[in-house]
């Protein structure tokens, strides 16, 4: 029996967008409270939909509801409100079916410490119903995917951080899910595993598994995902493509150039006050600061003006979710 | 693809594959299992049954008190210890170090099957270790002991029935164990529950030896380990007095259906929020 789940399992109708792309994940007035000495409102009201081979961020900071809403996603906890459907089917009605679509990697490393890499990928397989044969390939299949044949046999003690986190990927959509949840999967990485890990991420856009991942680093929402949620206090705050949050919240490139005379800078700023694609522009301590829309257009402009006052330097950041994410919620991402 | 018979062939695909994970870690550490299981009735039968009988012909107390019969009466009593013992370490160990730190049982509480079947294989498993422990202990009374205590197997579905009802019981036991008790805690279980439960379980003495202690005879009926001694010594050693069969499988079926009960719902507390 090949268990892959493509074209998905038909749910009801709703589950099809009108474009004919079908909708992985629903996520309809999504609330969790919890009611214990303290009342926690984990997530308020969430609404997000996932289309079929898309890379999806959740973005905010620790405590927004980001890994509520994957346990309750991956039907580890159970909702207060609303629903969520995988491949149109309910994780609170039918938890175990929908397990079957669903990969997760969650944020710590929960491998199991009785059994080898290659055994904790043969054994989930026959979880999921394959046959030991089909399990065997699979296994061995995924092993050499993620270049972890070497280490078939070493237990998961053994393993680094990065590599039992490329385990645990392999593991996750050994059965071939339909969606693939990611909580916060940079998490304890050294930058080169973390460079791995998004590059086995990417790697899965090809084979056309969607994934839902939260973090709050902005670097990696900014470069693995198509979507990406800003959430805090439980709360979608903005939802859309990284550029077009970039460009609706008004995140806007800093032109910094350091001169070596500041002698009439401040006519050269008001001069460049003028233009429509700058918002601002003033004289700092060794240079110049202008802030516009774009550097396009603007950086010529900017090298000719300031020739006479001896360009020593010139950096350019670029608009981030970082700087989309302070505008919405008013403070830092790293609170 | 998700007909009925479909979904049931899965959820049975499913806990198979669960069950042959425990099978392959259990295979890895057969020694220790052995050693686990083995020790306590080897060590009890030889210093009860062989030691104390060699002391000087009955010279000792504790050799005159226990009897030339006390090898029969220790039998079925050291059998229902195993599955006990089997029960608490092959299910509420494991669990409260996979509830941990670890969360290791995350990866098989996201398996394609209800919740309730996961728990059901940690005890069905259980089962199955408590069972070995307990026929481990037929040929030690035999081949231990100064005077060789022989099984008698001539009721053997009798015997089948209490040993699984039995067995079930202990796993359901390690299950509310494991799911109540805090991981840090899980040491102390041994002590102050096993031991007490052990020693008034009518393990070392049979039941209905207590009727001069009336508030004992009756205090021990709210311990379940009573009915496994008291049924193992009604399959295995008819010879001594037991108490009816039919008390016994009632006794056994409302501990294994309310003990099952409260360890699945600490299990569902656990693993869903």
């Amino acid at each position: 029996m090949d268990v892959r789940t493509s074209p998905p399992l038909l749910g009801d109708a709703c589950s099809w967008t009108f474009a004919g792309d079908p909708l992985i994940v629903q996520i309809e007035a999504l609330t969790k409270v919890f009611e214990s000495k303290l009342r926690v409102v984990a997530v308020d009201g969430i609404d997000l939909e996932l289309k079929q081979g898309e890379i999806f961020g959740l973005l905010g900071p620790n405590g927004a509801g980001k890994t509520t809403t994957i346990s309750i996603c991956t039907t580890r906890t159970l909702p207060t409100a609303g629903t969520v459907r995988i491949n149109g089917i309910d994780v609170v009605k039918d938890p175990a079916h929908a397990r079957r679509q669903i990969g997760v990697v969650p944020q710590f490393n929960t491998l199991d410490r009785s059994l080898t890499v290659y055994e904790n990928l043969y054994f989930h397989c026959l979880y999921f119903g394959f046959s030991p044969l089909q399990a065997r390939a699979r296994s061995l299949e995924l092993l050499k995917q993620f270049l972890l044949t070497e280490r078939k046999k070493v237990y998961p003690n053994q393993l680094s951080g990065g590599l039992a986190q490329r385990v645990q990927i392999a593991r996750a959509i050994a059965h071939r899910p339909a969606v693939l949840f990611l909580d916060e999967p940079s998490a304890g990485l050294d930058p080169q595993s973390r460079m791995a890990m998004w590059s086995a991420v990417q790697e899965l856009r090809r084979e056309g598994i969607t994934v839902l991942l939260t973090t709050h680093y902005m670097e990696e929402a900014d470069q693995l995902s198509d979507r990406v949620a800003i959430i805090d206090y439980g709360r979608v705050l903005a939802l859309g493509s990284p550029e077009k949050l970039k460009t609706t919240f008004g995140a806007q490139t800093i032109l910094d150039l350091k001169l070596k005379s500041l002698e009439g800078l401040e006519a050269v700023a008001a001069q460049l006050k003028q233009r429509d694609d700058v918002s601002s522009a003033e004289v700092t301590a060794d240079g110049l600061r202008v802030i516009g829309a774009t550097s396009d257009g603007l950086l010529p402009e900017l090298v000719q003006v300031t020739a006479g006052h001896g360009l020593r330097d010139l950096s350019i950041a670029e608009p981030s979710l970082e700087t989309v994410f302070i505008r919405l919620t008013g403070r830092d991402l790293r609170e | 693809m998700n007909s009925p018979e479909m979904t049931t062939h899965f959820f049975i695909k499913s806990f198979v594959g669960l069950y042959l994970r425990d099978l392959r870690v259990l295979t890895r550490e057969l020694g220790p299992f052995v050693m686990r299981v083995g020790m306590q009735p080897l060590l009890f039968l030889f210093v009860f049954t062989y030691v104390l009988p060699h002391m000087s012909g009955g010279a000792n107390p504790m050799a005159a008190a226990g009897g030339a019969n006390f090898g029969a009466i220790l039998l079925p009593g050291l059998m229902a210890v195993g599955i006990m013992f089997t029960g608490i370490a092959a299910v509420a160990l494991p669990l409260s170090t996979e509830f941990g730190i670890t969360r290791e049982i995350d990866d098989r509480v996201m398996c394609p099957i209800p919740l309730w079947a996961v728990a059901l294989e940690k005890v069905c498993f259980s089962a199955m270790q408590s069972i070995l422990a307990a026929l481990l202990v037929i040929p030690m009374a035999f081949y231990v002991p100064a005077s060789p205590v022989r099984a008698d197997l001539h009721n053997w579905p009798f015997l089948v029935i209490v040993l699984i009802l039995s067995s079930l019981l202990a796993g359901s036991m390690g299950l509310a164990i494991g799911s109540f008790v805090p991981p840090k805690q899980i040491g102390l279980v041994f002590s102050i529950v096993l031991v007490p439960i052990t020693f008034l379980g009518c393990v070392y003495y049979p039941w209905s030896g207590l009727d001069k202690i009336a508030a004992m005879k009756y205090g021990v009926l709210i311990n379940p380990i009573v009915y496994m001694s008291e049924g193992l010594r009604a399959a295995v050693t008819p010879g001594v007095p037991h108490m009816p069969w039919w008390a016994v499988l009632l006794a056994l079926t409302v501990f294994t259906a309310a003990l099952g009960r409260l360890g699945l719902r600490g299990f569902l507390r656990r693993v869903l929020s």
